[in-house]
């Protein structure tokens, strides 16, 4: 590159959360040149926001806990659309992978024979379903995600991996043979561009919560790495599943973790009633993710919610005891107390079901590979590029996600990349080169921004964006209602290209990264808007008002979607592990 | 109300200055800082300052609040105004990046500098380690740091001397690793602190403690240190 000067590494992780921290820390363990790019200090990534815990069968709750279990549970959280290949590698390699955090020096919370301490969780059950409610959610009190994410990043310090904190990676380096050789960043400090070259790109940049306007997610979320795999055109799977968690904190959006009512805590509506006894009679308060928060809206739009305007629950903690609330829900207390103004010792909190994880993303294999896919409707390997974590859809959460698996999904396949990528290197892999022209389109995309000079403010185009996924693509969607929000994004998408970035400055300009974030929210809010009016059935954390039942002869399928079209495909799902017998998919009762 | 905000672009400005910004807060609401931050940004974009969780566990926006240092997403207006005057300056003691945002290298440096990281030389057993609930809750109170330097550019001896003196977010987590039962370089570890700076520079001032937001006690840690250091040498 004649302009802009060239770093070259073995292994390029975009993003410092959970997910890229893992795949750093193998390829550094093994003595590769690795560089993770963040655009925040990485123990600011949202990994840190994560509360209740990891689930995995350690079996140290029940010595009789079996991953098979897990997988069961797995298979069915995901209402069948999970892949089982995938979800099979996860629960089977999860023990090895957390035990592993636990060497590196994560302070787990601990049971009285010092094994790890185990809470149960939504979705969870012993015996392929038969044997009641099971705990197995790893938990580091309630900021597990906090403990897991500094441990991985002391580890990666151990390992000497390079970091790039606060660079903003912009788009990725396609080569004339579709394959990734890096990405062009930007320092945010200098705001110097710069192409980071690599034998291996892993996109590991996290969620997109922000396309909404009301969400668990930190400012951060706005799927950067969505937005630049679908500019290199490059598919996307399952990006109308998106999970909105039962409790985030009313008008604040701050999640309480599902681990409260793990530890005891239930729901209850304006009448005192705790009323998914009504809606899942066996699992009560800990049926799936999705059956929750659809129970809580039915509550409020059948009038028993709660407050003035009668537009939330309430979760009631209060009988658990301020020692048990003290040592296992620390957090809690603190964040409810800050944002709900509710000390949860002696009242309830206002809890409201808010957007809270994409289980779609890039497509990829169980060794983080990404895919796309010819006309033929294969599977096609990416050469160079890699995602893991919440960016990638493995998929081992279907259509929706049980609590306590982000994380392990986050190491499992963190790890697996990293694997991957050390046997290629291994084997001789070979830096690809990129030319000029491979790198025009990002660097047109900056300079019409440093170039602008008319045209809307940032922050009220991602205000008009985030109201029309809220009100268009929320809990319950409607074919005709989601036609109108895909016809005001289409009006969206031109306005954003022409957004007005005021200064122009190099020093640590955040307008400019936000501006640039902004478009990769829109990228992120169009293909789950024409995903989520594709799919014709209710499943999972998709509920359709015009399509009220599972259709498993058309839809027991992953939706893809190709932006250079605009449509909307089907890819299979894996119904092939090799070592346990297929789960069958049935109906779905907690 | 009235927002006052430290400003200063290397590009363009020879020296910072406050610059004063009219911001309507939405039905006189208690919000936070961070709230009033977002507000100032939408008329004038070019405001610097970092955040991300806006829920106090990401330690991003750690910023001097009228002469307080705090996380802006978890301060609301209430806690450090009185007659409706808010001055926004970054926190103290750091070099100035731009507007808010600071330059956390030596910050940084010190924390790597203890070695922030499980050191065990046994063989890896094939499960976990074990550690009891009583050994496990000695860390509580010091593994929740968020690194959001509240406490050290709050500390008159990191003022002086960031170089030598590790400072309370440093040593913090120093005895994070010196009280888990599962290191076995305690040796080492206080070894590499036993020199008139990195730890006995600290006097006690408690300016650590009365800032942290997670509510944590740097002195009270460094205590630890210092017993452990002196029984070391006794």
């Amino acid at each position: 590159m004649a302009n802009i000067r060239t770093i070259t590494f073995d292994g390029l992780i975009v993003g410092g959360g959970g997910s890229g921290l893992r795949s750093a820390l193998e390829l550094s363990q093994s003595g590769y040149k690795t560089a993770v790019i963040s655009k925040v200090f990485p123990t600011r990534s949202h990994t840190v926001s994560a509360q209740g815990g990891i689930t995995c069968a350690i079996a140290s709750n029940d010595p009789d806990d079996d991953w098979r279990w897990h997988m069961y549970d797995t298979v069915k959280g995901s209402d069948y659309i999970g892949d089982q290949d995938a979800i099979e590698y996860m629960c089977s390699e999860g023990p090895q992978a957390v035990f592993e955090l636990e060497h590196m020096g994560l302070p787990f919370s601990r049971n009285p024979d010092g094994r790890i301490y185990q809470r149960p969780f939504g979705g969870q059950s012993r015996d392929y379903g038969k044997g009641g409610q099971a705990s197995r959610t790893c938990a580091a009190a309630d900021r597990t995600g906090h403990a897991l994410l500094h441990t991985l990043y002391q580890a990666n310090l151990k390992n000497n991996t390079v970091f790039f904190n606060e660079w903003y990676a912009v788009d990725m380096v396609k080569n004339q043979d579709g394959v990734i050789a890096g990405v062009i960043a930007i320092c945010m400090e200098t705001g110097e561009v710069v192409y980071v070259k690599s034998k291996a790109t892993v996109i590991a940049t996290g969620g997109a919560g922000r396309i909404y306007a009301s969400t668990t997610n930190a400012l951060i979320n706005t799927g950067d790495g969505i937005g630049m795999a679908l500019r290199a055109g490059f598919p996307m799977q399952d990006m109308e599943m998106w999970q909105f968690h039962p409790t985030g904190i009313h008008l604040a959006g701050v999640l309480v973790t599902e681990g409260s009512r793990g530890e005891g805590g239930y729901l209850i509506n304006k009448d005192g009633e705790r009323f998914m006894e009504r809606y899942a009679p066996n699992a009560k308060d800990l049926a799936g993710r999705d059956v929750v928060a659809r129970s809580m809206v039915l509550e409020i739009l059948d009038g028993r919610g709660c407050g003035p305007d009668a537009d939330h629950v309430l979760l009631k903690l209060d009988h658990l005891g301020e020692k048990v609330l003290n040592e296992k829900l620390p957090g809690i207390l603190e964040l409810s107390r800050t944002f709900a103004h509710v000390d949860p010792v002696h009242a309830p909190i206002p809890v409201v079901p808010t957007c809270h994880y994409m289980m779609g993303g890039i497509p990829t294999n169980i060794h983080g590979q990404a895919l796309s896919m010819d006309a033929e409707g294969n599977d096609n390997v990416i050469e160079g590029l890699f995602a893991v974590g919440e960016a990638a859809c493995v998929s081992v959460h279907g259509a929706n996600r049980l609590g306590g698996n982000s994380l392990l999904d986050l190491v499992v396949f963190g790890r697996a990349a990293g694997i991957q990528i050390e046997k290629m290197l291994s084997q001789g892999l070979e830096q690809r080169e990129a030319s000029e022209s491979d790198i025009e389109g990002a660097m047109a995309r900056l300079d019409r921004l440093n170039n602008s000079t008319s045209g809307e403010k940032t922050a009220d185009l991602r205000k008009e964006l985030q109201n029309i996924m809220q009100n268009h693509f929320g809990v319950f969607r409607k074919g005709d209602f989601m036609q109108e929000g895909i016809e005001k994004l289409a009006d969206l998408r031109e306005r954003i290209n022409n957004v007005h970035l005021e200064d122009k400055s190099n020093t640590f300009n955040t307008a400019r990264v936000e501006a640039l974030e902004l478009k990769n929210l829109f990228e992120v809010a169009e293909s789950t808007a024409i995903s989520a009016e594709g799919r014709n059935e209710s499943r999972g954390a998709h509920a359709r008002e015009d399509f009220t039942t599972r259709d498993d002869e058309n839809w027991l399928c992953h939706s893809m979607y190709f932006p250079e079209s605009k449509t909307l495909g089907k890819r299979d799902v894996n119904f092939k592990p090799k070592t346990v017998p297929t789960f069958e998919p049935m109906e779905r009762k907690y | 109300m009235q927002v006052s905000i430290y400003r200063y672009n290397p590009e363009t400005d020879l020296k910072p200055s406050m610059q004063d910004f009219q911001v309507e807060i939405p039905n006189d609401k208690d919000i936070m800082i961070l709230d009033v931050l977002a507000l100032v940004k939408e008329q004038d974009d070019s405001v610097a300052y970092r955040r991300s969780c806006r829920e106090g566990v990401c330690g991003s926006d750690g910023i001097n609040m009228n002469g307080i240092n705090g996380l802006a997403c978890i301060t609301p207006i209430s806690a450090v105004t009185k007659k409706d005057k808010l001055i926004l300056r970054p926190l103290p003691g750091l070099p100035i990046v731009r507007d808010l945002v600071v330059d956390m290298t030596a910050f940084y440096k010190q924390y790597e500098r203890i070695k922030p990281y499980l050191q065990n030389d046994e063989a890896t057993p094939a499960i976990e380690r074990l550690q009891s609930p009583e050994d496990r809750a000695k860390l509580d109170g010091l593994y929740e740091c968020i690194l959001c330097a509240c406490c050290s550019t709050n500390c008159p001896s990191f003022w002086w001397n960031p170089e030598k003196f590790v400072g309370p977010a440093g040593l913090l987590q120093a005895y994070r690793f010196l009280a888990d039962s599962r290191d076995t370089h305690t040796e080492e570890r206080l070894a590499d602190l036993e020199d008139p700076f990195s730890v006995f520079r600290c006097r006690g001032i408690m300016n650590c403690v009365a800032v942290c937001p997670k509510g944590l006690n740097p002195t009270k840690a460094i205590g630890h240190i210092r017993s452990m250091l002196m029984e070391r040498g006794a």
